[in-house]
């Protein structure tokens, strides 16, 4: 990549003005180094990743309004883990994490219990428990 | 306190912490140098680990790994520290910084602030050196901004606790004794080899191998998993070889930047060569992202896209595996 050549396309970087380092060649081929707020390629690539986090947010608000899933599993998606990551966030084995997210199971649940899954989404018990449509 | 320390943007965060505690302490030493020495470069395909739903591509070798060969090659000895504790990592962190010792921090990015939140996903392996503390706000450089910032001592201690996949766990580190000349031809040469060795390695999930795998598997993926996984899965290909960090071209073009300067150090001609052919190779490797996306933009579901896309990564294993076999012998 030529010096000249460094993309600068409009993308979400510029919103935090922050631009990306890019090594590239100047005109004597020697390499140097270049300021770059974003290529197309990638933008639409993370664009579409973002979008299916909101999908699978969506799916999940939808399961958990029709009483197939514990909210847990809408803020987990909110908060872009999956089952891995939440478990070693709240400390406990993975098969208790996916328990909870039965309806059944999750109504049953201690308030120290809950209190630790509102910790872990930075909300309260009553925000955990109730969520709005 | 203010430790008088000069911040450097670099693109990749691990070889612009290395490169600028390197500089703190007198030895000036460029980011590709530390990124080359450290043999970085790799692409790697790791179909049973999954992040974000989609498998693990990667264009650099394991976290951790470019600074330990670094300093290893090079002669340095490097302080490493972990804690279970908040309290003790902070502690310790604040010793240090009184001890007029800037240090690397290893940090989660989900809850780090100053980023863009659309960038801020679950990923643990983030470095930033820590330069002093005024009250109860740390300053902060971190490698990938254009200039410092600050966190307070409760965001620190929340991307220093980050969890799931390589937790930090307050991983702190810097390096406290040099040699006293540094003399680079020797672990220059080191690097090199060790990097054609992986590149060429035969093991189906590393080096060229590895990507002539990736090929065979996207020609499969829009009938076994339908047109959205399959773009899904595309996207992440192009995400990880793009994203910040990578200097473009999937560290193609920073480790061109390292032949080049390697050259100059070695007195060998022949790595010139390399440097440009390797500079095309990363040309090449932005020309597939740029086909690759040209498939998940439009949705499209023809399998000769996607026969496409994998004709040109068999073309990029086929040149690399000729350049690094080349390369082997050139140093």
């Amino acid at each position: 990549m030529k010096k000249g050549e460094v993309p600068q396309h409009k993308s979400i970087l510029e919103s935090a003005n922050l631009r990306e380092m890019c090594y590239a060649v100047d005109e004597n081929g020697e390499y140097t180094t270049a300021l770059s707020t974003g290529w197309d390629p990638k933008t639409i690539a993370l664009e579409n990743a973002l979008k299916e986090i909101e999908e699978r947010v969506e799916t999940a608000k939808q399961r958990v309004l029709a009483n197939e899933a514990s909210p847990i599993v809408y803020y987990m998606e909110l908060h872009k883990m999956d089952l891995g990551i939440l478990a070693s966030y709240v400390g406990l084995w993975k098969w208790r994490v996916k328990r909870h997210f039965k309806p059944s199971v999750f109504k049953r649940l201690s308030p120290g219990t809950l209190q630790k899954y509102a910790d872990v989404f930075d909300i309260t018990i009553e925000e955990l428990v109730h969520i709005h449509p | 306190m203010q430790i008088d320390f000069t911040h450097k943007q670099s693109a990749h965060c691990e070889n612009g912490v290395v490169s600028n505690l390197m500089r703190h302490n007198g030895f000036e030493v460029s980011e590709p140098m530390v990124f080359g020495i450290g043999s970085g470069l790799l692409f790697s395909y790791l179909p049973f680990l999954k992040v974000n739903y989609a498998p693990v591509f990667t264009y650099r070798v394991m976290p951790g790994l470019i600074f330990n060969r670094f300093a290893k090659r090079v002669g340095i000895k490097v302080k490493r520290e972990k804690f279970k504790k908040t309290e003790d990592a902070r502690k310790r962190l604040d010793a240090n910084l009184a001890n007029n010792n800037p240090v690397g921090l290893q940090v989660g990015v989900f809850q780090l602030p100053y980023f863009p939140e659309e960038y801020r996903f679950h990923f643990n392996a983030h470095n930033m050196v820590v330069y002093g503390k005024q009250g109860d706000t740390y300053l902060i450089s971190d490698p990938v901004m254009e200039d410092v910032t600050t966190l307070t001592d409760r965001e620190l201690e929340k991307v220093r606790f980050a969890k799931g996949a390589f937790a930090p766990k307050g991983h702190m580190y810097y390096p406290i004794a040099f040699p006293e000349t540094l003399s680079l031809e020797k672990a220059i040469v080191k690097g090199i080899k060790h990097t054609c060795r992986d590149m060429t390695a035969p093991v189906p999930i590393v080096g060229v191998r590895a990507m002539r795998w990736v090929a065979k598997n996207i020609r499969k993926w829009p009938q076994k998993l339908g047109a959205k996984k399959a773009n899904h899965y595309l996207g992440q290909i192009v995400r990880m070889q793009e994203e910040i960090g990578t200097g473009g071209g999937g560290f193609r073009y920073i480790y061109a930047a390292f032949l080049q300067e390697a050259g100059k150090v070695l007195k060998n001609e022949k790595l010139k060569d390399f440097s440009k052919e390797m500079t095309e190779i990363g040309d090449q490797w932005r020309d597939f992202a740029l086909e690759a996306s040209r498939v998940y933009k439009n949705r499209s579901v023809q399998t000769d896209a996607y026969n496409k896309v994998a004709d040109q990564l068999l073309d990029l294993a086929k040149r690399e595996e000729a350049f690094f076999q080349a390369l082997r012998k050139a140093v």
